[in-house]
Formats: structure tokens, sequence, C-alpha cells
């Protein structure tokens, strides 16, 4: 930081998305980016649940960083993160009892989603509110757009229908093995040869040999 | 303002976020419990209507140690429950269970309806499942295998004690008597697994429920849609 | 409504409902420390260790949360029985088996973070499991990790030797041989019925 310009907020927020995104180049998260990628809609509830819990742990946490000793700074982080997540947990209930049960134990999961706590401890815990909340929700929406890509793919050829509305005529066969956990891990692993085929035409036009 | 000593501000700080989150977390709940009570009730409600058709409004009844059937709230969930559905004159249409079992993958969750006038099993309703998707699930959506859900027979021997003939599950188009199950070629455990279910739970509940409509009869304030 | 027989709760949690081909909990462990079989092993045994610690723990804490009628703080709970079962498991293991914990010693307190652990306690709570059925379910999910976890260190060190373009190497190719491994665990479906 030393020679370069100190990072503005803008780009606290833009990190996340794309050059640090939390799924596809820190491999974080993976629980979740697995179990609930099987439609689209669990997909983005998924990620805006996690992105609210972000953000907010992210603000309370920065905002009590000089109060906070050293000693203690990991449990009180979880604390906050367990409180956030408990508030999310009874908002999806209350909004819809459908979407709670297909997410199931995965809400509650979010505790210990190494993105959070992750975030906590390497910024937040050290950054002043403004970019702790950019860095938040940047990562957040990072992690939902991941969540979105697999959600997406995973059920076009896995169901036929896309946010619940069918693509194709009826004669479409689905692939069902799509839907099924195995589907999750084969997505995944084939979106992160593109990232990696893309990071690296990326470096390799940046710094020419 | 002096610095304080480290034991203090450690106390300070986990006792002020504890207070902080358990009353962020209070509020929530307190805020959010009565609205998934009642997201809780219509989705049961709107089971029931379901494997009750002509049911426009429902009560809640618990089995009690004795045989005897007592009306509770609605938002009751523990205990032995038997869901009456009413139509719109008041008169009893049915009767809905829930019943679960281990199918393929994991336990299914449904919930059949039980006529009085046929004196059999008139609907069923998948409430949970995580059957193979195209293929166990294929007891929610065919029309063959719900079909065997039109009229499955119940009836009680003579003592009124056990079904008089047990549900059973056969072969795909092998059904041949009212009490059979014609299960689906490609689904055979989800198929067989749900007839198993409610040959469990109407072997329970039959003997209870099935002589006596009046005990179920439309309470003071039935929950109305 | 019957409860499910034990050996049908052991059979679906170690391999139907595997945890982490099925239910895609403890995956970071599972790319993490699975290169080896040996560590992977060991990882295995650790986790198994702590989840029955866990559960009979999130088991009696759920009956106190239950009778003080505070649901809501069921979260916060385990997730702080969790961390301090993981630590008084470490420093129990330390004073007696200096052995064990030497080969145990730096998984422990990468358990804390380990989503099997505390979906295994929410998932218990979740299916209703008196302390028997808990104890059985935590064994044979403990075992299922470990089985998932062992097969993949073994296919990895053989893809250690193999020649494989470097955009492939690492995640990429890990999550296929999870992906193939769990197709394979779906012939197990079915088992418990």
């Amino acid at each position: 930081m030393s020679s370069s310009s100190p990072p503005t907020t803008t780009d606290e927020f833009i990190k996340g998305l794309w050059r640090e995104n939390p799924v596809f180049v820190q491999v974080l998260g993976m629980c979740p980016t697995l179990a609930v990628t099987n439609s689209a809609v669990n997909a983005v509830a998924m990620g805006l649940a996690t992105t609210f819990v972000l953000v907010m742990s992210n603000l309370a946490i920065s905002a009590i960083r000089r109060f906070v000793p050293k000693q203690v700074r990991i449990v009180t982080y979880i604390l906050l993160i367990a409180t956030f997540v408990t508030v999310v947990d009874y908002a999806i209930a209350a909004i819809s009892l459908p979407l709670h049960k297909a997410l199931g134990a995965f809400i509650s999961l979010i505790v210990v989603n190494c993105i959070i706590l992750g975030r906590a401890e390497a910024f937040a815990g050290k950054n002043p509110i403004l970019p702790s909340l950019a860095d938040g929700l940047g990562m957040g929406i990072g992690f939902t757009g991941a969540l979105l890509t697999l959600g997406v793919v995973r059920e076009v050829l896995g169901m036929g229908t896309l946010f619940g509305v069918a693509l194709f005529p009826a004669a479409f066969q689905p692939w069902v093995i799509m839907v099924l956990p195995a589907g999750g891990f084969f997505t995944l692993s084939a979106w992160m040869l593109v990232f990696n085929a893309l990071r690296r035409r990326q470096r390799a036009l940046s710094e020419p040999a | 303002m002096s610095a304080p000593s480290p034991a203090l501000a450690m106390t300070r700080t986990l006792v002020g976020a504890g207070v902080v989150c358990g009353f962020l977390i209070v509020v929530a709940y307190e805020l959010t419990a009565p609205i998934i009570q009642e997201n809780r009730i219509e989705a049961r409600q709107a089971a029931v209507f379901e494997v009750l058709p002509g049911a426009v409004a429902t009560a809640t009844f618990q089995l009690q140690a004795d045989g005897s059937l007592q009306a509770v709230p609605d938002e009751t969930t523990a205990g032995d429950l038997v869901f009456a559905g009413y139509d719109a004159q008041g008169g009893l249409v049915g009767a809905a269970l829930e019943a679960q079992g281990m199918g393929y993958q994991d336990t299914i969750r449904l919930i059949y309806g039980y006529s009085f006038d046929k004196d059999a099993i008139i609907g069923i309703k998948v409430l949970e499942s995580r059957e193979t998707p195209g293929l166990g699930t294929r007891v929610e959506t065919d029309p063959v295998y719900q079909a065997n859900f039109d009229a499955l027979d119940v009836s009680l021997d003579a003592a009124g004690q056990a079904l008089a003939n047990p549900i059973e599950a056969v072969g795909a188009g092998k059904k041949q008597h009212p009490w059979q199950v014609d299960c689906i070629t490609g689904a055979t455990i989800s198929s067989k697994a749900i007839a198993n279910m409610l040959g469990t739970s109407a072997a329970k509940w039959m003997p209870a429920i099935a002589a006596r409509p009046e005990a179920l009869a439309r309470p003071e304030g039935a929950h109305v849609q | 409504m019957t409860p499910e027989p034990h050996w049908q709760i052991l059979l679906n949690s170690a391999l139907v409902n595997n945890f982490v081909l099925a239910w895609f909990l403890g995956i970071c462990p599972f790319l993490g420390v699975s290169n080896k079989v040996g560590t992977a092993s060991r990882m295995g045994a650790a986790v198994t260790f702590v989840m029955l610690v866990t559960a009979l723990a999130t088991w009696g804490i759920n009956m106190l949360l239950d009778t003080v009628g505070a649901p809501y703080l069921r979260l916060i709970a385990f997730i702080a029985v969790i961390a301090s079962t993981v630590q008084l498991v470490e420093m129990f293991i330390k004073k007696t088996s200096p052995a064990l914990f030497k080969a145990l010693g730096i998984f422990l307190p990468l358990i804390t973070t380990n989503c099997a652990i505390l979906g295994l306690a929410l998932l218990q709570t979740n299916k209703g499991y008196d302390l028997g059925r808990a104890i059985i379910f935590a064994l044979g999910s403990g075992l299922g990790f470990t089985l998932a976890l062992v097969l993949m260190a073994g296919v990895r060190e053989r893809l250690e030797l193999a020649d494989m373009p470097d955009l492939v190497k690492g995640t990429a190719a890990s999550l296929a041989v999870a992906g193939i491994l769990s197709v394979a665990f779906m012939g197990f479906a079915g088992l418990g019925s």
C-alpha cells in the first residue's frame, strides 16, 4: 500500500465481485454453494441471506472494533454473526415457509460459512465503517452471483426450467443428475475450469511475456 | 480516559455484546413468531383441503390416551393429531392424517384424507420428500399412481379393531382389490414406501376414528378459509 | 409415527445420506486435508470423536432450552457448545495421550469451523432423535465422513502421479472426483427401506 494509492471504497466493493470472488477465487463457503444451488430461486435466496449477514456483521464489527480486546475478538464476532443468522432464519420463515424448508439447515449453517468470519477477521476488524460496508456488500454480491451461476446451470439442465418457468418443449429429457448432489460437484468443477481459463488469459494479456 | 484493565475490558465487551445480541434475537423472535405460526397453520389447512375435496373449514383434534378425541387449538403440533374437514354447511367431509416413513433417499412425510361415507382413503399429498427428481417424485405426479387413492379401502373387520384387509403394495398394473396399491415401475421403492406408510398409519388410526364420526363434529370457531 | 430403527439410522447416515457426498457438509476439510490417506483417516477419527461428544452435549442443551422455553437461543448455544467441546477435547487428549494429540493436534481447531459438526447438531434436532438415536446418528455420520475422506484421499494420491493439464489441477479436479464418488454413493439409496 506504500507506493500505490490507498484503495477507495469503490475498490473495496469491486474486488469481491471478481478479483477476490469468495467462491471461485478464495474457494470459501463451499457447503452452501453446493447444497442449495439445485434451483435458481434457492441460490438467490441463500445468496441474499448470506449478504445480509455479511453486511450486518461487517458493519457491527467495524463499529465496535476499537472497544473489543484482542483476546475475546473471535468470540465476540461469532456471537454477533450467530445473532444475525438467527434473525435471518426467522425472517425467511416468516416470508415464505416453503423457501425456509427448501434451504433447511443451511440457513443456520451460514454461521460457519468461512466467508463471514474471514471478512470479519481480515477486513472489518481493521477498517472503518464505510469501507467495511462496501467490502461486505461486494463479497456478498460476488457470492450471490457465484451461487446464481451454479443454480441457473443446474436448474436449466436438471429440470428444464429457469426460476420455475419451463424453457424447453415437453420432449426435453431433463438431466436429472444435475439437481442431485453429484451434479453440484460437476457444475462447480466446470465453472472453476472456466474461471481459471479466463483469469489465466487475463493475466497473459496484462503481462506481455 | 485511562485504559481499563484487560480483564475488565474483556468482561465489559462480552457482557455488552451478549446483552445487545440477546435483545436483537428476542425482538426478531417476537416480531416473526405470530407470522410464522400463521404460515404453518395456513400451509397445513391448504394440504387438508387438497386431500379432502369439498372441505372449506378445518378443526384440529388430538387422540387422548384413553382413546377419546379432543378438540385442540390449530397451532398444536405435538401429539397424535387428526384434522377434520367440514363443508359449507358444517357437515363432516372427512378426516386428514399425517404419516411418515423411510423412502428411497430419506424420510417421506405425507398427509392423507379419509372419507367416512366411502370408508376409504380419498387422496394423498406428499409434504416432504427427497426422492430422486423424475423417478421417485413420480409418486406425486403420476396420474395412474394417484388413482390408487381415489378410494383406497380401509374398512375395519367385524371386531372393529383392525383393518379388514391390510393395505398391500402390488406390482404395476396388478391391482385387483380396492385395498391394493399399484406401484410405479422405476419408482418401486418410493411407491411401496407410501403404501406401507398408509398401511401402518391406517391400522393405527381407523379403529380410533372410523366408527365415530360424531367425535369429530364441528366445534365452535372451526378454522374457515 | 413409528420412530426409525437404529440400524436404519446408522446405514442412512453413513452411506445413503453421506454427510459429504449427499449433504455437502464438511466440504472444506474434505477438499483441504484429503491428499494423504494417513492424514485423512486421522482427521476422520477426530471428527467422529467430536461428533459423538457434540451429539451428547447438544442433546442436553436441547432439553434445557425446551424446558426453559427459549428455542431462539439454540443456534448461539450450539456454537458455544461446539467451540468449548473442541477446546475440552483438545485439552483432554493433550493430558491423557500425547501420542494421539500429536496425531490429531493440528486438526482439532479446524473442526470448530467444520459445518459437519454444527450440521449434525441441527439435523439431530430437526429429526427429533432421542439420546440413543442421536448417538447412533453421530456415529454413522462420523463413519460416513471418514469413509468419504479416505476414499477421496486414495484417489488423490493416484492423481498426483497422473499427467494433467495445469488448468485442471487443484480444486477443479478434486471436485470432479467428488462428483464421481457422489454418483457411486447414489447406488446405496434404497438400502434403508
